[in-house]
């Protein structure tokens, strides 16, 4: 291919994903997302330019790993540390616009007034229907809509006017407008006076009047029927009463909440609230232990194993590493399950020969150490491998040369192995340790899979087990509680962030020394 | 006295075998037992750990392959039972999901690999260290944002949002950091000079690269390969939030499935263990060789 022929292919590749990219961005724009349709746009801006002027040709590489790294690194991490300044939990989904909204479309039965209806299926694919109403008396004036479809139902109120005419198929049998009931419960249906009308039994509309009345100047609503005033209140992220009322006190909350900034409300609640304090310092003391126990005793076995393999005399070290090596190999998800099902109380192996051995059956899931201890004993089958296969490595790296010295001496394995083996493989060791206790510190797949963070603690204001560790801890205040604190999640996540990120930033100056 | 010496080492040799015997047990147990469960009969183990005789029975790999098999049920009378549960289809998820990722990851972290181990520009070293720091944020911590995101994307890109593979997939590709520098490590053992002589001959950037840095770091892609393959495939966290229905799961999402407390089906997990773990090992022992220096640079299995 000539440098021409290929210089226009790229040209066209190029404009064809900026333009791809355009039409993303208007979609987003017109769908209402003018943020998101705004940061699409400068991407895109960012792209052409990194793509067509010339001085930019570096970033060409580097563009698509720094744009995936952005979205699905940087921003999670920013927004995290976003919500754990808001109140964003499963009692403050919404956001004030849609909490107004809601109040907005609060209605009251303004009358006993009744208005019979007919409903009509006019056909078609869905089905559409024309709604005949009658207003109240004897001399009732008839009101027609034109033909709508209930799925999904219609948004907004349904003129019916009395110019449009009823069709000319029969009514639908009670038991078909029965049967459509629950779809016709959320379709309203507003009259020439703007009566607001909408199903309020089997054969009637009821009218209907706006049941809050908003005041735009303070976002503030007032009750038609009591006069009750409600205020948003931006730190408590609820409608509050503004003054005694025969709805509550003054500052009693009302309706659903709304996301709103709280500061650092979600950080000082660990050192305030006992209900969270307790099971916090708890799960962050077992958090230190396992990460810390889970590299010390891995490492315990590993070096061990290593040192072992080393010796030259040892006949079939070859297939002693190989399978040594298996619990690694294996994918992890695997193995913990497999552990889940040997330890359990009931049907486990493990239990099972310990019953016919002592005539014990521990609850290894019930009982808080015993479920630590379990916790413990499954890590380091786990990660024994990891740190046999980087301890072979390192050791292989020490020089024969230092023994000869004092095999002269005529000292022992030992004393060899901690006074001269260790001393030497202990600084590019060391990084790998830090690696691996962060590691474990946030091992979540570990701990979800294999207890859950079971068995829980009593007395503890969101869900927090025994085993449970930050993550896993973070994890269910989020997905797995009903709360789903999103929030306090995200400041604990936050904290978790700090430390890990201080160990690796560390890690990254301690290796280039 | 030489004769005492060398019965010592004897000893000592044979104490070593001994010791180590002993640990393989350990280790290899786990797995003995499994495979001997999923040929087991029936999901509660109780009686006898080796399936033999009476006891022998190829209902759970029947049910895992999705053959239909016959059982005679408490009343005595038989009964024909088909799997509704897709473990084949998880697995070709899996695969999908894995390889996928793996080869974008790859397309990803190469390209920026090359930037920054041949090319000199601004923020170069800081945004190389970033990466890696900024990279220890955990996926699961990122859940949150991860899920709102890809709702986002869905209503607008309905292949790439939530209870998708591509969606899934996508979330994946934030984590290159290790793979950029694992990459970069070995771009810098090779000699510049032989690009820079091409590029005398007339190459441009981009013909270097492709053409003579890429057929010489072939093995570095393929650790890169296999170990981001291995990562992705046994993902858990991201994938139980991300993918919602039964049919759209991944083997890491739906072998715990059969280990919940109301429906336990030991049996089952131990055949769909054995099937999945099987070729994940062995791929992994066969590459062992070249994995194992990346593992050692490039830190923890994730």
């Amino acid at each position: 291919m000539s440098p021409a022929v290929v210089r226009v292919f790229y040209h066209t590749v190029v404009a064809g994903l900026i333009a791809a990219a355009l039409l993303l961005s208007a979609r987003l724009y017109l769908g209402g997302e003018t943020l998101v349709g705004a940061g699409v746009l400068l991407v895109t801006a960012l792209a052409a330019v990194t793509y067509l002027w010339a001085r930019a040709y570096t970033w060409r590489y580097l563009f698509p790993g720094l744009l995936g790294f952005a979205i699905f690194v940087l921003f999670p991490l920013g927004y995290t540390v976003y919500v754990s300044f808001t109140n964003y939990s499963s009692a403050h989904l919404l956001r004030l616009p849609q909490v107004v909204k809601y109040f907005q479309d609060e209605t009251y039965l303004a009358s006993d007034a009744k208005y019979p209806f007919a409903l009509h299926r006019v056909g078609g694919e869905p089905a559409t229907y024309v709604l005949v109403l009658s207003t109240p008396g004897d001399e009732g004036a008839r009101y027609a809509t034109r033909p709508f479809g209930l799925e999904p139902a219609p948004a907004a109120p349904v003129p019916a006017t009395a110019e449009n005419t009823a069709p000319d198929s029969p009514a639908l049998p009670l038991r078909d407008v029965i049967a459509l009931r629950a779809k016709l419960q959320p379709v309203s249906v507003v009259l020439p006076d703007k009566t607001v009308l909408t199903n309020t039994g089997l054969r009637e509309f009821g009218p209907r009047l706006p049941l809050w009345k908003h005041n735009p100047e303070d976002d503030s609503f007032t009750h038609v029927q009591n006069n009750s005033r409600i205020t948003p209140d931006a730190g408590l992220g609820r409608f509050v009463l503004a003054a005694d009322s025969v709805m509550g006190k003054a500052g009693e909350p009302v309706g659903p909440g709304f996301r709103a900034r709280v500061g650092l409300a979600n950080y000082t609640k660990v050192l305030t609230d006992k209900g969270i304090q307790g099971p916090f310092i708890r799960i962050f003391f077992w958090t230190v232990v396992f990460a810390f126990g889970s590299v010390a005793l891995s490492l315990a076995v590993g070096m061990t194993l290593a040192v072992l393999l080393e010796w030259k005399e040892l006949q079939g070290r070859k297939i002693y590493r190989t399978l040594l090596v298996l619990p690694y190999a294996v994918p992890a998800f695997i193995s913990i399950l497999i552990f889940k099902g040997l330890f359990n109380q009931n049907f486990g192996e493990i239990n099972q020969i310990l019953d016919a051995l002592f005539g014990a059956k521990p609850e290894w899931f019930a009982d808080p150490l015993l479920a630590k201890v379990m916790i413990l004993i499954v890590n380091t089958w786990l990660g024994f491998p990891y740190m046999m296969i980087v301890c072979t490595g390192i050791l292989q790296s020490v020089p024969d040369t230092i023994y000869e010295a004092s095999a002269i001496d005529g000292s022992n394995a030992f004393h060899d192995f901690f006074k001269l083996t260790l001393p030497l493989i202990w600084k590019p060791l060391f990084p790998l340790l830090v690696a691996s206790f962060a590691f474990n510190f946030n091992n979540f797949l570990l701990i979800y899979l294999l207890t859950g963070g079971g068995p829980d603690m009593v007395g503890a204001a969101t869900v927090a087990g025994q085993t449970d560790i930050l993550v896993s801890y973070t994890f269910r205040i989020a997905f797995r509680d009903t709360a789903q604190n999103f929030g306090y999640a995200s400041a604990i996540a936050t904290v978790i962030f700090l430390i890990v990120a201080s160990l690796a930033w560390w890690n990254l100056k301690h290796q280039k020394n | 006295m030489p004769l005492r010496a060398s019965t010592l080492r004897r000893v000592k040799l044979a104490v070593a075998h001994l010791f180590l015997a002993g640990f393989l047990v350990l280790t290899l147990t786990p797995f003995l037992m499994i495979i001997a469960i999923s040929f087991r009969k029936g999901d509660l183990a109780l009686g006898a750990l080796i399936p033999a005789g009476e006891n022998f029975s190829l209902e759970h790999w029947k049910y895992v392959l999705g053959i239909p098999y016959e059982v005679v049920d408490a009343s005595g009378q038989p009964r024909v039972i088909q799997a509704g549960t897709p473990v084949l289809l998880w697995f070709w998820n899996s695969l999908k999901v894995a390889v996928s990722a793996s080869a974008l990851i790859i397309l990803l972290s190469g390209t920026a690999a090359y930037a920054f181990a041949r090319m000199r520009f601004a923020l170069r070293g800081v945004l190389l260290k970033s990466l890696l720091v900024l990279q220890v944020f955990p996926m699961v911590l990122a859940l949150v944002a991860l899920y709102a995101l890809l709702q986002l994307i869905g209503e607008f890109l309905p292949w790439f949002g939530l209870n998708t593979h591509p969606g899934l997939v996508l979330t994946y590709l934030g984590g290159i950091a290790v793979y950029i520098w694992m990459i970069k490590g070995y771009f810098d053992t090779i000699p510049v000079s032989i690009e820079e002589s091409a590029k005398i001959d007339g190459a441009t950037h981009f013909q270097a690269f492709v053409r003579i840095l890429l057929p010489m770091s072939a093995p570095i892609f393929a650790v890169v390969f296999i170990l981001s393959f291995i990562s992705h495939i046994s993902e858990y966290p991201v994938a139980s939030v991300v993918l919602q229905t039964e049919r759209k799961w991944t083997l890491a999402v739906g072998a715990q499935s059969f280990l919940y407390e109301q429906n336990y089906l030991w049996g089952k997990f131990a055949a769909t263990a054995v099937l999945s773990g099987l070729p994940i090992t062995l791929l992994f022992l066969a590459c062992q060789r070249y994995l194992v220096s990346g593992l050692t640079s490039g830190g923890v299995k994730e």
